[in-house]
Protein backbone atom coordinates (compact mmCIF):
# COMPACT_ATOMS: atom_id res chain seq x y z
CA UNK A 1 0.00 0.00 0.00
CA UNK A 2 1.30 3.59 -0.91
CA UNK A 3 2.47 5.71 1.86
CA UNK A 4 -0.09 8.57 1.90
CA UNK A 5 -2.81 5.79 2.24
CA UNK A 6 -1.31 4.13 5.49
CA UNK A 7 -0.74 7.41 6.82
CA UNK A 8 -4.38 8.48 6.09
CA UNK A 9 -6.04 5.30 7.55
CA UNK A 10 -3.56 5.75 10.61
CA UNK A 11 -4.50 8.99 11.70
CA UNK A 12 -8.65 7.81 10.90
CA UNK A 13 -7.66 5.00 13.42
CA UNK A 14 -5.97 7.53 15.81
CA UNK A 15 -9.77 9.31 15.53
CA UNK A 16 -11.40 6.28 16.37
CA UNK A 17 -9.83 5.48 19.10
CA UNK A 18 -10.53 9.18 20.43
CA UNK A 19 -14.21 8.45 19.63
CA UNK A 20 -13.99 5.17 21.41
CA UNK A 21 -12.27 6.66 24.29
CA UNK A 22 -14.58 9.57 24.79
CA UNK A 23 -17.40 6.90 24.42
CA UNK A 24 -15.93 4.41 26.95
CA UNK A 25 -15.32 7.43 29.47
CA UNK A 26 -18.75 9.22 29.08
CA UNK A 27 -17.95 12.20 30.57
CA UNK A 28 -17.55 15.29 27.93
CA UNK A 29 -15.80 17.39 30.76
CA UNK A 30 -12.38 15.09 30.85
CA UNK A 31 -12.24 14.03 27.49
CA UNK A 32 -14.83 15.20 24.91
CA UNK A 33 -15.80 13.18 21.91
CA UNK A 34 -14.34 15.21 18.52
CA UNK A 35 -17.57 15.79 17.13
CA UNK A 36 -18.09 17.91 20.16
CA UNK A 37 -15.04 19.86 19.46
CA UNK A 38 -16.83 21.16 15.92
CA UNK A 39 -19.21 23.65 17.71
CA UNK A 40 -16.40 25.48 19.86
CA UNK A 41 -14.50 25.75 17.33
CA UNK A 42 -16.91 26.82 15.05
CA UNK A 43 -17.72 29.96 17.88
CA UNK A 44 -13.95 30.74 18.16
CA UNK A 45 -13.67 31.10 14.48
CA UNK A 46 -16.78 33.18 14.03
CA UNK A 47 -15.91 35.28 16.75
CA UNK A 48 -12.30 35.77 15.76
CA UNK A 49 -10.77 34.97 18.70
CA UNK A 50 -9.19 31.75 17.51
CA UNK A 51 -7.71 33.99 14.56
CA UNK A 52 -6.41 36.82 16.62
CA UNK A 53 -4.54 34.29 19.00
CA UNK A 54 -2.99 31.72 16.00
CA UNK A 55 -1.81 35.31 14.79
CA UNK A 56 -0.16 36.34 17.94
CA UNK A 57 1.23 33.17 17.81
CA UNK A 58 2.45 32.71 14.37
CA UNK A 59 4.02 36.29 14.97
CA UNK A 60 6.22 35.05 17.38
CA UNK A 61 7.40 31.59 15.76
CA UNK A 62 8.30 34.03 12.61
CA UNK A 63 10.29 36.34 14.79
CA UNK A 64 12.05 33.77 16.74
CA UNK A 65 12.43 31.40 13.98
CA UNK A 66 14.50 33.85 11.94
CA UNK A 67 16.55 35.49 14.82
CA UNK A 68 17.58 31.71 15.86
CA UNK A 69 18.25 30.89 12.34
CA UNK A 70 20.15 34.09 11.52
CA UNK A 71 22.36 33.97 14.42
CA UNK A 72 22.62 30.17 14.36
CA UNK A 73 24.14 30.53 11.09
CA UNK A 74 26.35 33.18 11.31
CA UNK A 75 27.66 31.49 14.54
CA UNK A 76 27.85 27.90 13.58
CA UNK A 77 29.85 29.33 9.92
CA UNK A 78 32.29 31.17 11.86
CA UNK A 79 32.89 28.29 14.27
CA UNK A 80 33.38 25.92 11.20
CA UNK A 81 35.73 27.34 8.82
CA UNK A 82 37.62 28.99 12.50
CA UNK A 83 39.08 26.32 14.51
CA UNK A 84 40.46 28.47 17.03
CA UNK A 85 37.22 29.97 17.53
CA UNK A 86 35.64 26.73 17.74
CA UNK A 87 37.92 25.21 20.52
CA UNK A 88 36.92 28.77 22.79
CA UNK A 89 33.53 28.60 21.96
CA UNK A 90 32.27 25.15 21.90
CA UNK A 91 32.09 25.04 25.59
CA UNK A 92 30.02 27.63 25.79
CA UNK A 93 28.15 25.54 22.72
CA UNK A 94 27.45 22.65 25.38
CA UNK A 95 26.24 24.54 27.80
CA UNK A 96 23.43 26.52 26.26
CA UNK A 97 22.72 23.16 24.25
CA UNK A 98 21.77 21.90 27.77
CA UNK A 99 20.03 24.62 29.32
CA UNK A 100 16.59 23.62 29.94
CA UNK A 101 13.85 25.94 27.82
CA UNK A 102 12.36 26.27 30.80
CA UNK A 103 15.27 28.11 32.67
CA UNK A 104 16.02 30.37 29.81
CA UNK A 105 12.55 31.73 29.96
CA UNK A 106 12.16 32.28 33.13
CA UNK A 107 15.36 34.11 33.09
CA UNK A 108 14.64 36.18 29.69
CA UNK A 109 11.37 37.16 31.91
CA UNK A 110 13.20 38.07 35.07
CA UNK A 111 16.20 39.95 33.42
CA UNK A 112 14.00 41.67 30.16
CA UNK A 113 10.74 42.00 31.71
CA UNK A 114 7.55 40.45 30.65
CA UNK A 115 7.14 41.34 26.91
CA UNK A 116 7.42 39.70 23.92
CA UNK A 117 11.37 41.03 23.30
CA UNK A 118 12.36 38.24 26.10
CA UNK A 119 9.37 36.00 24.67
CA UNK A 120 11.20 35.70 21.43
CA UNK A 121 14.91 35.92 22.82
CA UNK A 122 14.00 33.43 25.46
CA UNK A 123 12.88 30.90 22.47
CA UNK A 124 16.03 32.05 19.92
CA UNK A 125 18.31 31.90 22.65
CA UNK A 126 17.09 28.07 23.16
CA UNK A 127 17.77 27.11 19.62
CA UNK A 128 20.58 28.87 18.49
CA UNK A 129 23.06 26.37 19.59
CA UNK A 130 21.77 24.08 17.73
CA UNK A 131 21.61 25.53 14.11
CA UNK A 132 24.78 26.63 14.55
CA UNK A 133 25.93 23.01 15.56
CA UNK A 134 24.33 21.72 12.65
CA UNK A 135 25.94 25.08 10.42
CA UNK A 136 29.26 24.10 12.11
CA UNK A 137 28.94 20.55 10.46
CA UNK A 138 28.43 22.00 6.74
CA UNK A 139 31.40 24.94 7.34
CA UNK A 140 33.54 21.93 8.02
CA UNK A 141 32.55 20.69 5.12
CA UNK A 142 32.90 23.24 2.35
CA UNK A 143 35.11 22.17 -0.71
CA UNK A 144 38.41 23.12 -0.05
CA UNK A 145 39.49 23.20 -3.32
CA UNK A 146 36.53 25.33 -4.15
CA UNK A 147 37.90 27.48 -2.37
CA UNK A 148 41.41 27.44 -4.09
CA UNK A 149 39.57 28.06 -7.07
CA UNK A 150 37.96 30.93 -6.05
CA UNK A 151 41.42 32.39 -4.84
CA UNK A 152 42.87 31.86 -8.09
CA UNK A 153 40.03 33.43 -10.31
CA UNK A 154 40.11 35.95 -7.46
CA UNK A 155 36.37 35.72 -7.19
CA UNK A 156 34.85 38.47 -4.81
CA UNK A 157 33.98 37.60 -1.45
CA UNK A 158 29.88 38.51 -1.96
CA UNK A 159 30.19 36.32 -5.19
CA UNK A 160 32.01 33.64 -3.01
CA UNK A 161 29.23 33.57 -0.42
CA UNK A 162 26.21 33.74 -2.87
CA UNK A 163 27.12 30.99 -5.14
CA UNK A 164 29.92 28.78 -3.37
CA UNK A 165 29.13 28.79 0.41
CA UNK A 166 25.24 29.25 0.61
CA UNK A 167 24.56 26.06 -1.91
CA UNK A 168 26.76 24.34 -0.38
CA UNK A 169 25.50 24.76 3.08
CA UNK A 170 21.99 24.71 1.43
CA UNK A 171 21.11 21.36 2.54
CA UNK A 172 22.30 22.37 6.44
CA UNK A 173 20.36 25.55 6.51
CA UNK A 174 17.46 23.20 5.60
CA UNK A 175 18.04 20.70 8.28
CA UNK A 176 18.48 23.37 10.76
CA UNK A 177 14.93 25.01 9.56
CA UNK A 178 12.99 22.17 9.77
CA UNK A 179 14.46 20.85 13.24
CA UNK A 180 14.07 24.46 14.38
CA UNK A 181 10.86 25.27 13.64
CA UNK A 182 9.60 22.20 15.11
CA UNK A 183 11.03 22.95 18.41
CA UNK A 184 10.30 26.84 18.32
CA UNK A 185 6.47 26.21 18.01
CA UNK A 186 6.32 24.03 20.83
CA UNK A 187 8.50 26.61 22.98
CA UNK A 188 6.51 29.04 21.94
CA UNK A 189 3.53 27.81 23.70
CA UNK A 190 5.33 27.83 27.07
CA UNK A 191 6.79 31.18 26.58
CA UNK A 192 2.95 32.14 26.08
CA UNK A 193 1.96 30.16 28.89
CA UNK A 194 4.49 31.79 31.52
CA UNK A 195 4.01 35.34 30.71
CA UNK A 196 2.09 36.88 27.48
CA UNK A 197 -1.30 37.46 27.74
CA UNK A 198 -2.31 36.64 23.95
CA UNK A 199 -1.32 33.35 22.08
CA UNK A 200 -2.27 30.07 21.69
CA UNK A 201 -0.12 29.05 24.73
CA UNK A 202 -1.80 32.12 26.65
CA UNK A 203 -5.78 30.52 25.86
CA UNK A 204 -4.28 27.28 26.69
CA UNK A 205 -3.41 28.56 30.19
CA UNK A 206 -6.60 30.12 30.63
CA UNK A 207 -8.67 27.36 29.99
CA UNK A 208 -6.75 25.08 31.86
CA UNK A 209 -7.05 27.44 34.97
CA UNK A 210 -10.60 26.66 33.83
CA UNK A 211 -10.88 23.10 33.79
CA UNK A 212 -12.28 23.22 29.93
CA UNK A 213 -10.69 20.42 28.38
CA UNK A 214 -12.48 21.15 25.21
CA UNK A 215 -11.27 24.77 24.74
CA UNK A 216 -8.06 23.23 25.18
CA UNK A 217 -7.87 21.07 22.47
CA UNK A 218 -9.81 23.04 19.95
CA UNK A 219 -6.24 25.31 20.39
CA UNK A 220 -3.98 23.25 20.93
CA UNK A 221 -5.19 21.29 17.54
CA UNK A 222 -5.46 24.43 15.19
CA UNK A 223 -2.46 25.25 16.17
CA UNK A 224 -0.92 22.07 15.21
CA UNK A 225 -2.30 21.53 11.99
CA UNK A 226 -1.51 25.10 11.19
CA UNK A 227 1.88 24.76 11.77
CA UNK A 228 1.97 20.75 10.10
CA UNK A 229 0.29 22.46 6.86
CA UNK A 230 3.34 25.15 6.66
CA UNK A 231 5.96 22.23 7.05
CA UNK A 232 4.03 20.27 4.53
CA UNK A 233 2.75 22.84 2.09
CA UNK A 234 6.13 25.29 2.59
CA UNK A 235 9.44 24.14 4.32
CA UNK A 236 9.25 20.71 1.90
CA UNK A 237 8.53 22.31 -1.03
CA UNK A 238 11.19 24.86 -0.54
CA UNK A 239 13.80 22.28 0.06
CA UNK A 240 12.74 20.17 -2.43
CA UNK A 241 13.57 23.32 -4.88
CA UNK A 242 16.73 24.08 -3.00
CA UNK A 243 17.98 20.48 -3.98
CA UNK A 244 17.00 20.52 -7.62
CA UNK A 245 20.54 20.51 -8.97
CA UNK A 246 21.31 17.45 -7.03
CA UNK A 247 18.27 15.06 -8.99
CA UNK A 248 19.38 16.48 -12.65
CA UNK B 1 56.27 38.37 -16.43
CA UNK B 2 55.71 35.90 -13.74
CA UNK B 3 58.86 35.86 -11.71
CA UNK B 4 59.37 32.88 -9.00
CA UNK B 5 61.65 32.68 -6.17
CA UNK B 6 61.13 30.01 -3.10
CA UNK B 7 63.82 29.81 -0.94
CA UNK B 8 62.18 27.19 1.55
CA UNK B 9 58.69 25.59 2.08
CA UNK B 10 58.03 23.63 5.42
CA UNK B 11 55.06 21.58 6.28
CA UNK B 12 55.72 21.49 10.25
CA UNK B 13 59.20 20.53 10.69
CA UNK B 14 59.41 19.16 7.18
CA UNK B 15 61.12 20.90 4.32
CA UNK B 16 59.36 20.10 1.14
CA UNK B 17 60.67 22.97 -1.39
CA UNK B 18 64.05 24.48 -1.79
CA UNK B 19 65.73 26.85 -4.12
CA UNK B 20 63.51 27.14 -6.96
CA UNK B 21 63.22 29.97 -9.11
CA UNK B 22 62.08 30.60 -12.89
CA UNK B 23 60.67 33.43 -14.53
CA UNK B 24 57.90 32.81 -17.35
CA UNK B 25 56.93 35.41 -20.10
CA UNK B 26 53.37 35.49 -22.13
CA UNK B 27 52.81 32.64 -24.51
CA UNK B 28 55.56 30.64 -23.02
CA UNK B 29 55.01 27.22 -21.39
CA UNK B 30 56.54 25.51 -18.58
CA UNK B 31 56.26 21.93 -17.35
CA UNK B 32 57.08 21.09 -14.15
CA UNK B 33 58.17 17.40 -13.96
CA UNK B 34 58.56 15.39 -10.95
CA UNK B 35 57.42 11.80 -9.27
CA UNK B 36 54.25 11.77 -7.93
CA UNK B 37 54.36 13.66 -4.02
CA UNK B 38 57.72 15.30 -5.06
CA UNK B 39 56.24 18.46 -4.61
CA UNK B 40 54.61 19.53 -7.74
CA UNK B 41 51.30 20.49 -6.40
CA UNK B 42 52.60 22.73 -3.63
CA UNK B 43 54.98 24.26 -5.90
CA UNK B 44 51.98 25.50 -8.11
CA UNK B 45 49.79 26.20 -4.68
CA UNK B 46 52.33 29.03 -3.63
CA UNK B 47 52.59 30.03 -7.28
CA UNK B 48 48.78 30.31 -7.61
CA UNK B 49 48.84 32.32 -4.55
CA UNK B 50 46.42 29.73 -3.01
CA UNK B 51 48.95 29.27 0.10
CA UNK B 52 50.99 31.99 1.21
CA UNK B 53 53.35 30.50 3.81
CA UNK B 54 56.56 29.86 2.32
CA UNK B 55 59.87 32.10 1.94
CA UNK B 56 60.51 33.97 -1.21
CA UNK B 57 58.56 36.01 -3.85
CA UNK B 58 56.36 35.45 -6.37
CA UNK B 59 55.29 37.93 -8.93
CA UNK B 60 52.20 36.95 -10.53
CA UNK B 61 49.65 39.49 -12.69
CA UNK B 62 46.16 39.69 -11.27
CA UNK B 63 44.46 38.15 -14.14
CA UNK B 64 45.00 34.28 -12.94
CA UNK B 65 43.50 30.84 -14.55
CA UNK B 66 43.66 27.37 -12.96
CA UNK B 67 42.48 23.65 -14.31
CA UNK B 68 42.96 21.27 -11.46
CA UNK B 69 42.96 17.53 -11.80
CA UNK B 70 38.94 17.33 -10.73
CA UNK B 71 36.77 19.38 -13.02
CA UNK B 72 36.12 21.49 -9.27
CA UNK B 73 32.67 23.02 -10.70
CA UNK B 74 29.77 24.62 -9.20
CA UNK B 75 27.59 21.67 -9.28
CA UNK B 76 24.67 23.81 -8.42
CA UNK B 77 24.62 26.27 -11.18
CA UNK B 78 24.38 25.84 -15.27
CA UNK B 79 27.59 24.96 -17.33
CA UNK B 80 26.95 28.75 -18.26
CA UNK B 81 26.91 30.16 -14.72
CA UNK B 82 30.25 28.25 -14.30
CA UNK B 83 31.72 31.05 -17.14
CA UNK B 84 29.95 33.70 -16.05
CA UNK B 85 29.85 33.89 -11.99
CA UNK B 86 33.66 33.56 -12.18
CA UNK B 87 34.11 36.05 -14.88
CA UNK B 88 31.48 38.33 -13.67
CA UNK B 89 32.96 40.84 -16.72
CA UNK B 90 31.76 38.28 -19.33
CA UNK B 91 29.23 38.67 -21.94
CA UNK B 92 26.46 35.65 -21.84
CA UNK B 93 27.53 35.59 -25.73
CA UNK B 94 31.22 35.33 -25.40
CA UNK B 95 30.73 32.75 -22.74
CA UNK B 96 28.29 30.49 -25.16
CA UNK B 97 31.20 31.05 -27.64
CA UNK B 98 33.49 29.87 -25.38
CA UNK B 99 31.65 26.63 -24.68
CA UNK B 100 31.24 26.15 -28.21
CA UNK B 101 35.21 26.70 -28.79
CA UNK B 102 35.28 23.28 -26.04
CA UNK B 103 32.56 21.84 -27.64
CA UNK B 104 29.74 22.61 -25.18
CA UNK B 105 28.00 24.66 -27.21
CA UNK B 106 24.52 22.57 -26.60
CA UNK B 107 25.27 21.90 -22.94
CA UNK B 108 25.18 25.74 -21.76
CA UNK B 109 21.82 25.17 -19.86
CA UNK B 110 22.94 21.56 -18.16
CA UNK B 111 23.81 20.98 -14.80
CA UNK B 112 27.74 19.87 -14.16
CA UNK B 113 26.49 16.09 -13.38
CA UNK B 114 24.66 15.87 -16.35
CA UNK B 115 27.95 16.25 -17.91
CA UNK B 116 30.40 13.20 -18.55
CA UNK B 117 33.64 13.55 -17.01
CA UNK B 118 35.56 14.83 -20.20
CA UNK B 119 33.12 17.23 -20.28
CA UNK B 120 33.22 18.46 -16.95
CA UNK B 121 37.00 19.09 -17.37
CA UNK B 122 36.21 20.98 -21.01
CA UNK B 123 34.16 22.83 -18.90
CA UNK B 124 36.91 23.11 -16.47
CA UNK B 125 39.09 24.18 -19.48
CA UNK B 126 36.70 26.91 -20.85
CA UNK B 127 36.52 28.28 -17.74
CA UNK B 128 39.91 29.22 -16.91
CA UNK B 129 40.35 30.60 -20.57
CA UNK B 130 37.31 32.64 -20.40
CA UNK B 131 38.86 35.15 -18.31
CA UNK B 132 41.87 35.77 -20.70
CA UNK B 133 44.45 34.82 -18.02
CA UNK B 134 47.74 36.20 -17.99
CA UNK B 135 48.88 33.23 -16.07
CA UNK B 136 47.19 29.73 -16.75
CA UNK B 137 48.22 26.88 -14.16
CA UNK B 138 47.27 23.77 -15.14
CA UNK B 139 47.55 20.86 -12.36
CA UNK B 140 47.63 17.60 -14.18
CA UNK B 141 44.08 18.35 -15.89
CA UNK B 142 44.67 15.28 -18.14
CA UNK B 143 44.91 12.22 -15.84
CA UNK B 144 42.49 9.56 -15.23
CA UNK B 145 40.83 10.87 -18.91
CA UNK B 146 40.74 7.57 -21.43
CA UNK B 147 43.82 8.10 -24.25
CA UNK B 148 41.38 9.67 -26.93
CA UNK B 149 39.85 11.69 -24.71
CA UNK B 150 42.94 12.58 -23.15
CA UNK B 151 44.54 13.82 -26.84
CA UNK B 152 41.27 15.54 -27.48
CA UNK B 153 41.63 17.65 -24.28
CA UNK B 154 45.48 18.43 -25.16
CA UNK B 155 44.82 19.43 -28.77
CA UNK B 156 41.69 22.04 -27.05
CA UNK B 157 44.98 23.48 -24.53
CA UNK B 158 47.14 23.84 -27.48
CA UNK B 159 44.78 25.77 -29.82
CA UNK B 160 43.47 28.05 -26.54
CA UNK B 161 47.02 28.25 -25.82
CA UNK B 162 48.38 29.49 -29.50
CA UNK B 163 44.70 32.06 -29.15
CA UNK B 164 45.07 33.59 -26.04
CA UNK B 165 48.99 33.62 -25.11
CA UNK B 166 48.96 33.08 -21.32
CA UNK B 167 51.76 32.69 -19.77
CA UNK B 168 51.44 28.84 -18.67
CA UNK B 169 53.09 26.55 -15.88
CA UNK B 170 52.01 22.91 -16.68
CA UNK B 171 52.29 20.68 -14.10
CA UNK B 172 52.70 16.88 -15.24
CA UNK B 173 54.59 13.25 -14.35
CA UNK B 174 54.13 12.78 -17.93
CA UNK B 175 56.86 13.38 -20.18
CA UNK B 176 55.13 13.10 -23.50
CA UNK B 177 52.38 15.66 -22.37
CA UNK B 178 55.26 18.15 -21.42
CA UNK B 179 56.43 17.42 -24.81
CA UNK B 180 53.29 18.31 -26.63
CA UNK B 181 52.43 21.55 -24.50
CA UNK B 182 55.46 23.20 -23.35
CA UNK B 183 59.07 24.54 -24.57
CA UNK B 184 60.43 24.67 -21.35
CA UNK B 185 60.74 22.20 -18.49
CA UNK B 186 61.57 22.51 -14.88
CA UNK B 187 62.28 18.92 -13.21
CA UNK B 188 62.03 18.81 -8.98
CA UNK B 189 63.57 16.06 -7.33
CA UNK B 190 65.75 15.22 -3.76
CA UNK B 191 64.13 15.93 -0.91
CA UNK B 192 63.55 18.90 -0.17
CA UNK B 193 62.67 18.99 -4.03
CA UNK B 194 64.51 21.18 -5.93
CA UNK B 195 65.04 22.09 -9.74
CA UNK B 196 66.73 19.34 -11.56
CA UNK B 197 68.52 21.64 -14.61
CA UNK B 198 67.08 19.82 -17.72
CA UNK B 199 66.97 21.34 -21.43
CA UNK B 200 65.67 18.25 -23.68
CA UNK B 201 62.15 19.34 -24.40
CA UNK B 202 63.17 22.97 -24.98
CA UNK B 203 65.64 21.79 -27.93
CA UNK B 204 62.71 19.29 -29.15
CA UNK B 205 60.22 21.76 -29.49
CA UNK B 206 62.65 24.38 -31.26
CA UNK B 207 63.56 22.11 -33.65
CA UNK B 208 59.81 20.80 -34.42
CA UNK B 209 59.76 25.03 -34.64
CA UNK B 210 62.43 25.44 -37.39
Amino acid sequence: MATPIIRAISLMALLCVWFLLAAIGGDPTVLPSPAALVEPFWQELVSGELVYHLTMTVARVIAAFFTALAAGIVLGFLMGTRPKLDKWLDPWLVVFLNLPALVLIVLCYLWIGLNDIAAVTAVALNKIPGVATIIREGARALDPELKSMATVFRVRPFTYLRHFVVPQLAPFIAGASRSGIAVIWKVVLVVEFLGRSNGIGFQIHLYFQLFDVAMVLVYSLSFIALMLSIEWLLLQPVEKRVQAWRLA
Amino acid sequence: MISVDIKTKNYGQTRVLKDVSFELQRGQCLAVLGKSGIGKSTLLRLVAGIDHDFEGTVRRPEAMAIVFQEPTLLLWRRAIDNLLIIHPQLSEAAARDMLAKVGLGDKADMYPKQLSLGQQRRLSLARAFAGHPELLILDEPFVSLDEATAADMIALTQTLMRELTPATLFVTHEKEEARQLADRTLELAGSPATVVPDCKITEFRREEAS
